[in-house]
């Protein structure tokens, strides 16, 4: 999401029905990390909005830090390390640009996802350019959020560069382009060879629709309808019928995941 | 509030075309002012006339009538002999007036005229004419005015002047005042016609300035010349109305600002803490149910909430410096294919016909949201013919110098008059009430359309309803 320069910066990050099944998000994720937990810093001043975001993490299995303000924030980005911060804008002290900012000068490449309020357009661009990973407009469902961040970590974390892409028997080949689920070849339009290649990339996490809008499209408004269901169940149609285990799974309220089990 | 009125403001101002130099007000004025000049400048003439060469002439006529007192009183005295006397010693004398005598048989017994003249009387009484002059080398012809008298002996008299040079000097004075009022009024229309041209470039230079700002640049300002004149307050007083209305829209911006930021904090909390009762283990299902459908209201609100902020938005213009050249060919494509499927999905036959190298002065998300509300709209309201399967045609082509990207359906499509209104704020016609929205979709459109200078019309797709975006093109 660095990448994109897009001015619509406002545009509401959920979507109706957004309600996250809480069970199997939390699978999801947890089966996602393999147990291992995340460091998160969060940065926030709305007390009642923070503490909700840090028991979420919390009941997602990472540890979390909170600072209400922008100097305890720099401080303490300053003297742990964390695999991602969620910091808010709007700051009393010093705000999230200034607290971003103030970090990447001394060459921490923690990624930032920043939340606003602010609906103003070039407030998303600000933020990216200040050094932000990703940026998120109040309110935001906790699932987006969620997932978001563990986009981002594991993006920080980079595996060897991959040509070939597996989960369970699909099998993708990002150099010729084929796809094929147990030996049976695919054939792809090139935009569902796109959200295909983002899912299996970030396969067994949760990506919400605003996620594939944005990074399969590169679009970053609202589409009011649910575009993205459309476009995900012609790819199930393609990847899933005819095979007994299916792999591309719908995310109550969150979104979706690829994974091999159930 | 102040959303509406520069909307109107803008769709109500009609600007005058470049002003046609006759048309302008300094230049009847300076007709006006030339009509008096003029005017003034003949009663002047005239009265140097009048006191000049006038003056003159009735200095000689009033000298020849003192001459024909002395010499009645003359003839009164001793008759004709004595008169000849008199004429005969004033004769001699060649500056001064002219004389005849002549007797009843018509023989010239003096005076120094040679001849009695040819003309007749003039209806003053005076006889002009022309005689010769003896001079050193022979004789010249010369003008005279004289009076003629019938003596009561049956003798005849002239007395009279020569008034050949208060002649030249009628024709001087007279040739003067015609090319004086000739220079007057030439000089007149030239001056009127640098003073109007001067005028218009700058009141053209206002109007300019204040097309840009309408068109949504408020920082421009009106140049003041500095000369302190009229024009230059009236520029200042436009740059203070100006400064007043800028300093309003940022303060409306940062009210939006805040309250987006009022509105939103406390309905992320309504929004986290129904997620949060949601988390909660041992909620039942109904609980569960009335949870959602919260949160989903919540969401509603925020959605027409952030589309009224991005109509304000886009009608404030604040987003023209994001405007580059677009391949809108590749743009509306994309959002076809985004928006296809969605169509197909709800059973509709979706047409695309989509011209390359299409290009305009855009930005590309806005113009890819304005293009998928319209998708969006077609697919809702289009398929509700009986009877005839649901169709959506997406065209983008050219037409002269404009850019046009249409979306029609075959629905029910809208009555024309109320195709101008459902592009206002929160106009649901009646029979698109059952479908889910929030009747800002068309204005957010129409909003778009204007902020890249285009504009947005409803059609009549026959049957159906067609609606279009048209933009300038940035090709050369």
């Amino acid at each position: 999401m660095t990448n994109s320069s897009s001015p619509l910066a406002s545009e509401p990050n959920f979507r109706l029905n957004y309600v996250a099944d809480w069970q199997a998000v939390k699978e999801t994720q947890e089966f996602a990390n393999g147990g291992d937990s995340m460091r998160v810093l969060v940065i926030e001043d709305d007390i009642e909005a923070a503490a909700y975001l840090v028991k979420g993490l919390r009941e997602n299995g990472h540890t979390v830090d909170h600072a209400v303000d922008g100097e305890e924030g720099l401080g303490l980005a300053m003297s742990a390390p964390y695999d991602v911060m969620v910091v808010d804008r709007m700051l009393p002290k010093r705000s999230g640009l200034n607290v971003v900012a103030a970090i990447r000068a001394e060459e921490n490449t923690t990624p930032v996802l920043f939340l606003s309020a602010l609906g103003e357009v070039d407030d998303r661009i600000k933020g990216l350019k200040a050094g932000g990973d990703d940026y998120l407009t109040k309110p935001y469902a906790f699932a987006e959020l969620l997932a978001r961040i563990e986009v981002l970590v594991r993006r920080s974390n980079p595996e060897q560069v991959k040509t070939r892409l597996q989960v369970g028997d699909l099998e993708v080949d990002l150099l010729s382009r084929k796809v094929t689920r147990a030996g049976v070849g695919i054939d792809l339009q090139p935009r569902e060879f796109r959200l295909l290649e983002y899912l299996m990339k970030n396969a067994e996490r949760v990506v919400t629709r605003t996620m594939l809008l944005e990074n399969v499209w590169e679009y970053h408004f609202d589409p009011q309808t649910n575009v993205i269901d459309v476009h995900i169940s012609r790819l199930r149609a393609k990847i899933d019928k005819n095979f007994d285990v299916p792999l591309l799974h719908t995310i109550r309220g969150a979104g979706y995941s690829l994974r091999a089990t159930g | 509030m102040c959303r509406f009125c520069t909307r109107s403001a803008v769709r109500g101002i009609r600007f005058v075309r470049q002003g046609n130099l006759l048309n302008t007000t300094t230049f009847r004025l300076v007709l006006i002012y030339l009509a008096l000049f003029v005017t003034s400048a003949v009663v002047l003439l005239g009265y140097v006339y009048w006191n000049t060469a006038g003056f003159l002439a009735r200095q000689t006529d009033e000298a020849v009538q003192a001459e024909i007192t002395g010499l009645a009183e003359q003839y009164a005295q001793g008759g004709l002999a004595q008169l000849v006397h008199t004429v005969i010693q004033r004769s001699r004398d060649p500056r001064q007036s002219l004389y005849l005598v002549v007797d009843a048989r018509g023989s010239i017994l003096a005076g120094n005229l040679d001849r009695r003249p040819a003309a007749t009387l003039g209806p003053d009484g005076w006889l002009d004419f022309q005689y010769h002059r003896r001079t050193m080398d022979g004789t010249e012809e010369h003008t005279a005015r004289a009076r003629a008298f019938d003596l009561t002996d049956g003798s005849f008299l002239i007395v009279g002047r020569d008034i050949q040079e208060l002649r030249s000097i009628e024709q001087l004075i007279t040739s003067s005042l015609a090319w004086a009022i000739a220079l007057t009024v030439a000089f007149g229309l030239v001056g009127g016609v640098i003073i109007s041209r001067n005028m218009m470039a700058r009141v053209d230079q206002i109007n300019q300035t204040s097309r840009n700002i309408m068109r949504g640049d408020l920082s421009q300002r009106v140049s003041v010349v500095g000369s302190g004149d009229e024009l230059d307050q009236l520029a200042e007083s436009l740059n203070n109305m100006l400064d007043q209305i800028e300093s309003l829209m940022v303060g409306m911006r940062e009210v939006t600002d805040n309250i987006a930021h009022d509105l939103r904090s406390p309905l992320n909390r309504l929004r986290t803490r129904l997620e949060r009762a949601l988390m909660q283990p041992g909620a039942t299902e109904e609980v569960r149910t009335e949870l959602e459908r919260s949160i989903s209201d919540a969401d509603h609100l925020l959605s027409t909430f952030n589309s009224l902020l991005a109509i304000a938005r886009a009608e404030a213009g604040s987003q023209r410096d994001t405007l580059s050249s677009v391949d809108l060919s590749e743009l509306v494509r994309g959002a076809t294919e985004l928006y296809a499927p969605v169509a197909e999905e709800a059973g509709m036959v979706c047409t695309v016909d989509i011209e390359d190298g299409l290009s305009v002065f855009g930005n590309r998300e806005l113009l890819v949201q304005a293009i998928a509300n319209l998708m969006d709209n077609a697919i809702k309201h289009g398929g509700q013919a009986d009877g005839v399967p649901p169709q959506m045609l997406v065209r983008a082509y050219k037409e002269g110098r404009k850019v046009l990207v249409s979306v029609s359906d075959n629905g029910p499509g809208i009555a024309e008059q109320d195709r101008k209104r459902v592009l206002d704020r929160f106009v649901r016609l009646e029979v698109s009430r059952n479908t889910p929205g929030s009747g800002l979709g068309l204005s957010l459109v129409s909003a778009l359309a204007h902020l890249h200078s285009g504009e947005l019309t409803l059609e009549d797709a026959e049957p159906g309803l067609r609606v279009v975006l048209r933009m300038s093109t940035t090709e050369v």
